[in-house]
């Protein structure tokens, strides 16, 4: 399975004062549902094998992980191989719940933005209207905003690494919009 | 004349010589220098040409104000016109160049106009080029084209970038002079996040030059210190050269910072556009300075006072030799001792007031100057340039009592707190009778989302102009905002600063008070618009009341500077002619921005091919790299066409047209919506949201569907794919995919939102390849791994298996008229699956199709398309699309909308056939007119007692339209679909379509399924 799949840029990457990489396949599945139900949390956990993330966070470990969405929608993050496997298994184990499973894999692009806290915090200022500080958006902390002129998602993994997804078809603007912006300095956040 | 000074100049260095030519001429400054010091310094005094009557035009003041010195500078692609060279800072090798002149900034023919002056009075645009009519397009507007207008337009792409930067703070402090330092200090030291900006490159504003001392030491001193303190603060950050332009609701500021403009060989953006939300603002603007009204204070020479004390003490720039200083206030004794100090000539302070005391006037007496008192300037004299002024008394009309040679005139009117940023979010203020000035309202100052003040004003800015009193109060109000904040303030005073001691200003508004008509009418309120002190009179008695409608009929405070010198003193003359109090009248509106700031800022990375992200298929490469000629769809790029060799897109057209008839076709239909619907009530909600029934659906099976807005008009179409018992999959158009996800959830958010029900956009997740023709099946077949046959899968069925080795979802949809199967496969192996369809295909004669080939073999079938057959007043019912409207069902969006009288008038324009007679092709959007008067009846009137034809305006009656109009290459003819009055009831009826050629066109009326009328092609 999956051997002729191929991420939308192929793994590009730009380096600036910031390194933008696009990170190729990675399995994202979407759930919609009561996100108060333990059996939704156990779902959840049960693939990503992280804990539960509170409302805004985001809990990685690796390519696994679990995105809070919005108060009734999750984002789980697992190896693009097993996407199938854990769609299965969240259905599974909510059998009989009112919810929406979607394999949502394909649909979006995931890249990895790495360099001092600082340059990374000035080049996303330039994109997004999102308060970026390290006040408002600690490591773990997970945004829903604006990239210049399209949707993004964006969390810091550590001090010095973003995850970030967009959609699929404007995945080439998010990568060109980011070598941009990571082109030139802007000296406002601490490194 | 105007010159260098030997010594002094504290920001210039006289060991860095800057060569920069002006007019093409060679010239050099020193590094520090602006443009406007380093053109005083070589002597030129004369920089530019007024608006309307080419007068001759010289620096008036050293800041953003400058209504004057607007010169282009650069060319090609750097070409910037309209840079005010009193905020241009010189740089080796600029090239400038005065405006608004022709042929040259010397000779000037436009100067005629100011002979020809009484004939363009206020409103002179309003009341010359009325008649006759056609004079306007051919004589006036070229004429006045040609003889207005600043700058030109750059012609070449700019070479630079530009960029925004978006930052949440806690305080923003707007302003680095001493109120603007302390304030940020204040708020800083007590814990919050604070940012400074300061419009020019230096900090301290004008302490420094106003020989300011606070904590007993110059001001310089004390502002290096306080620049060094917040600098070592990490909570708090400085910005020079960044100009706060315009302040919004809720916090939002925008900022516009230089950053290359004065180093153009650094490397990254020229200017970076700040969006600023803060939860605390302090203004700390400062003051402008206003101009006085007296005869020709529009020569060059005339300037502001602490714009000439400016230039000696931070360029040693003497704007003349002998300086005659004109005051109402005590301010302007400062440029007279500074100018005297430098050991410049001051013959003379002429002070409107009667008597004056204080330490400034007495410093001054002491160094010998000349004081005038109740004197004013009846003229300036001279050609060109400042050659003297006469004297007279403030309080007659004008008769002169004494002349005195100068080279240039200093006045002072007092000063207007700059307080546009306050007021740009509703800040009111309020006139203050002893300073002659409008000043911040406390009581109404801008207020947060949540009603509490979120701006406080200080210094000069809120005519505050005692440092003293000024520092203390930017203290309190740092510690303010930061205390609203939740930090906890420093017990630290604030720093004290040298008092003095003075006399209050005199309102003069004239000089002299009584100034004669001739006077007045060479007394200028506005310099770059030419407007004068009898302009705004006659507005008023022509009756111009507001101030608003004044500003536009006069011009005054219309320029670039906006008003920024002119205002004050041009509503005090329109309150005077008005017997109105100035409060009464009242200010215009401030408006960012500020200052003008570049296009360039504004558009930030969205230029070239950052200027709007385009969509990408997961097939685009492919496609671009294989002929697609591209089609904007959304923001979609999809193939209009693939072209092969030498041929045109018709041709290319034709060919896929013919070869998916023929063979077999592909279409990439990625970029169609997929919108997953799931939960118990699923079925309830999509039955409200179609007009057919969607719950009766089998899972397994496929139904074409329409949507329509809660006004009962066509919104979008689409197939619906029945999943499993609770789960549907909803196609809609390519441009619809976003628009009626977010109307799904509108609807399940607001008004059903106990229904349960989830959705998700699918869009992206799949590439969709529609596989059409006669050969389709062979070619899936050719791939193998699923039974795509008719029995298996027959028309309107779907199935999930793999093809090719790859997962796939195939429906049977069709939307030609041909067999047809529409495949999902994961979009990363879109390409893939693409690549193996071609090879499967090769034999069978496969070629892909773009949207042109799609929409003809649609029309050909007469299939509706959202967008040509809709435009937003359509139903369904007009389109024949009756079978679609469930009449099972209680309610669906729109169905009321769709009882309305108009919506069931039996006359509505309905969708037929259209056929010309000579087999041309019609034009699009052409409408279908009854020209003979009774040739057909209408039941409705289309004029008074008119049942058709042409009415007495020659207007012809429209009773139809061309919706979708194609050269068939399947029928060999043009087709047509169009929306006609009576249409279905007139079957062979022959329509007349005038069109913009001049052509009249005709055409039949014919059922609009041309091709395959029974369906036994996609049946098979």
């Amino acid at each position: 399975m999956s051997e002729t799949a191929q991420s939308v840029l192929n793994g590009k990457t730009a380096q600036g004062l910031v390194r933008v990489e696009e990170v190729g396949l990675r399995g994202m599945i979407t759930i919609r549902g009561d996100l108060s139900k333990s059996r939704l949390k156990s779902a959840a956990s049960g693939v990503a094998g992280v804990d539960f993330p509170g409302q805004g966070e985001a809990n990685c470990v690796g390519e696994k992980g679990i995105l809070w969405m919005s108060p009734d929608e999750l984002m789980v993050l697992c190896p693009y191989a097993d996407r199938a496997t854990a769609v299965h298994q969240i259905r599974t184990t909510l059998e009989g719940e009112h919810c929406l499973v979607a394999d949502v894999s394909d649909a979006r692009a995931v890249f990895l933005l790495t360099g001092s806290a600082g340059a990374l915090r000035d080049t996303l200022a330039k994109l997004t209207p999102a308060d970026v500080s390290t006040k408002a958006l600690p490591p773990g902390r997970f945004r829903r905003t604006r990239l210049a002129q399209i949707p993004a998602a964006f969390w810091f993994r550590d001090a010095e690494a973003v995850e970030m997804i967009v959609f699929r078809s404007v995945a080439g603007y998010a990568f060109d919009v980011l070598a941009n912006a990571a082109a030139s300095p802007v000296g406002f956040f601490e490194a | 004349m105007s010159a260098r000074l030997p010594t002094g100049g504290r920001l210039i260095d006289r060991s860095k010589p800057v060569k920069f030519t002006f007019n093409g001429k060679a010239m050099s400054g020193y590094q520090g220098d602006t443009l406007a010091s380093a053109l005083m310094a070589e002597g030129q005094t004369l920089l530019g040409r007024s608006f309307k009557y080419h007068r001759p035009r010289g620096l008036v003041t050293n800041g953003h104000e400058e209504p004057n010195a607007l010169l282009t500078l650069g060319k090609g692609k750097t070409l910037d016109p309209n840079a005010r060279a009193t905020t241009t800072e010189l740089v080796e090798g600029l090239e400038a160049k005065s405006q608004n002149h022709w042929p040259s900034l010397e000779f000037d023919v436009g100067i005629v106009n100011a002979h020809l002056s009484k004939f363009l009075p206020a409103g002179f645009y309003y009341k010359t080029f009325l008649h006759p009519r056609p004079f306007w397009k051919h004589i006036y507007e070229p004429f006045i084209r040609n003889a207005a207008g600043l700058g030109p337009a750059p012609n070449a792409r700019d070479a630079d970038t530009y960029e925004h930067f978006n930052v949440t703070v806690d305080v923003l402090v707007i302003g680095g002079g001493i109120a603007g330092l302390q304030a940020a200090r204040a708020a800083a030291e007590a814990g919050a996040e604070t940012l400074l900006v300061e419009q020019s490159a230096h900090w301290g504003g004008r302490a420094p030059v106003d020989g300011v001392e606070i904590d007993g030491a110059p001001a310089e001193r004390w502002v290096d210190e306080s620049v060094a303190a917040l600098q070592a603060l990490p909570n708090a950050r400085l910005r020079n050269r960044t100009m706060a332009a315009g302040v919004y609701d809720h916090g939002y500021v925008l900022a516009y910072e230089r950053l290359s403009d004065h180093v153009p060989e650094a490397e990254g953006p020229r200017h970076r556009l700040w969006r600023i939300r803060a939860k605390r603002i302090v203004l700390a603007s400062g003051a402008i300075e206003r101009p006085l009204s007296f005869a020709n204070n529009d020569l060059p020479g005339v300037l502001l006072c602490a714009a000439a004390r400016d230039y000696v003490a931070d360029y040693a720039a003497a704007p003349g030799k002998r300086t005659v200083v004109v005051t109402n206030n005590d301010d302007a004794y400062r440029t007279a001792i500074s100018l005297k100090s430098a050991g410049l000539g001051v013959p003379a302070i002429v002070d409107a007031r009667d008597e004056v005391t204080g330490d400034l006037i007495e410093t001054a007496r002491e160094m010998g100057i000349r004081v005038a008192l109740g004197t004013g300037i009846a003229k300036v004299t001279g050609k060109g340039r400042v050659q003297g002024v006469a004297l007279c008394d403030q309080n007659g009309s004008g008769e002169v009592t004494d002349e005195i040679d100068c080279d240039a005139v200093a006045m002072s009117g007092g000063w207007s707190p700059a307080v546009h940023l306050w007021s740009h979010t509703g800040g009111k203020l309020f006139w203050d009778e002893a300073l002659a000035a409008f000043r911040p309202d406390p009581e109404r100052a801008p207020i947060g989302a949540d009603g509490s003040v979120i701006m406080a004003i200080v210094g000069a800015a809120n005519g505050t102009f005692d440092p003293s009193a000024a520092l203390l109060e930017a203290d309190s109000s740092g510690k303010a905002a930061a205390k609203d904040l939740g930090h906890t303030p420093k017990r630290k005073k604030a720093p004290s600063a040298s008092k003095s001691e003075g006399t209050p200003i005199a309102a003069v508004w004239n000089m002299p008070l009584n100034a004669s008509d001739e006077l007045r009418a060479k007394t200028w309120l506005d310099f770059q618009n030419d407007v004068k002190v009898t302009d705004v009179e006659l507005a008023a008695r022509e009756g111009f009341e507001s101030v608003e409608h004044t500003k536009r009929y006069t011009t005054l405070g219309m320029a670039t500077d906006q008003g920024k010198l002119s205002n004050i003193n041009g509503l005090a003359v329109l309150s005077k002619e008005l017997g109105n109090s100035i409060p009464e009248t009242g200010t215009t509106t401030f408006r960012p921005p500020y200052a003008p700031i570049s296009m360039g800022a504004i558009a930030g990375e969205a230029r070239g091919h950052l200027f709007q992200p385009i969509r990408r298929s997961p097939l685009h490469d492919w496609h671009d790299a294989n002929g697609a000629h591209w089609e904007p769809v959304g923001h979609w790029r999809r193939p209009y066409a693939f072209l092969q060799g030498s041929e045109t897109v018709e041709e290319a057209v034709h060919r896929e047209v013919t070869n998916t008839r023929n063979r077999v076709g592909l279409l990439d239909a990625s970029t169609l919506g997929k919108i997953l619907v799931t939960g118990p009530d699923a079925g309830k909600f999509l039955d409200m949201l179609y007009t057919n029934m969607m719950s009766t659906l089998k899972p397994g099976r496929c139904r074409y569907g329409l949507m329509c807005t809660e006004n009962g008009f066509l919104t979008d179409d689409g197939v619906v794919a029945r999943i499993d018992e609770t789960t549907f999959l909803c196609h809609t158009t390519s441009g619809g995919a976003d628009r009626i996800h977010a109307h799904m959830e509108e609807w399940l958010q607001t008004e059903w939102w106990d229904w349960q029900v989830y959705t998700a956009n699918l869009t992206e997740q799949y590439a969709q390849i529609a596989v059409v023709g006669p050969k389709a099946r062979a070619v899936l077949e050719g791939l193998g791994g699923m039974d795509v046959s008719a029995e298996n899968l027959p028309f309107m069925a779907w199935a999930d298996g793999t093809l090719g080795g790859i997962e796939a979802r195939v429906f049977r949809i069709s939307f030609s008229g041909e067999l047809s199967y529409e495949v999902a496969v994961g979009a990363n192996e879109g390409r893939a699956f693409w690549d193996a369809l071609l090879k499967a295909g090769a034999e069978h004669g496969v070629q892909p199709y773009g949207t042109e080939a799609l929409h003809i073999m649609r029309a050909e079938k007469g299939f509706i398309m959202i967008g040509d057959e809709t435009d937003g007043t359509v139903i369904p019912q007009d389109l024949a699309l009756n079978w679609a409207i469930s009449k099972k069902k209680d309610d669906y969006l729109g169905k009321r909308a769709q009882e309305r009288e108009h919506m069931t008038d039996p006359y509505r324009w309905r969708l037929v056939g259209l056929e010309t007679l000579d087999g041309s092709v019609l034009p699009d959007g052409a409408y279908a007119v009854d020209t003979e008067t009774g040739a057909y009846e209408s039941a409705r009137d289309f004029a008074p007692g008119q049942k058709a034809g042409v009415n007495e305006n020659g207007q012809i009656a429209m009773i139809g339209r061309v919706t979708s109009t194609y050269h068939s290459p399947t029928l060999g003819r043009g087709i047509a679909m169009g929306l006609v009055e009576n249409g279905p009831e007139r079957m062979g009826d022959i329509l007349k379509f005038p069109g913009t050629d001049g052509k009249v066109y005709e055409a039949r009326i014919v059922s609009p399924v041309f091709f395959d009328p029974e369906g036994e092609k996609q049946n098979v």
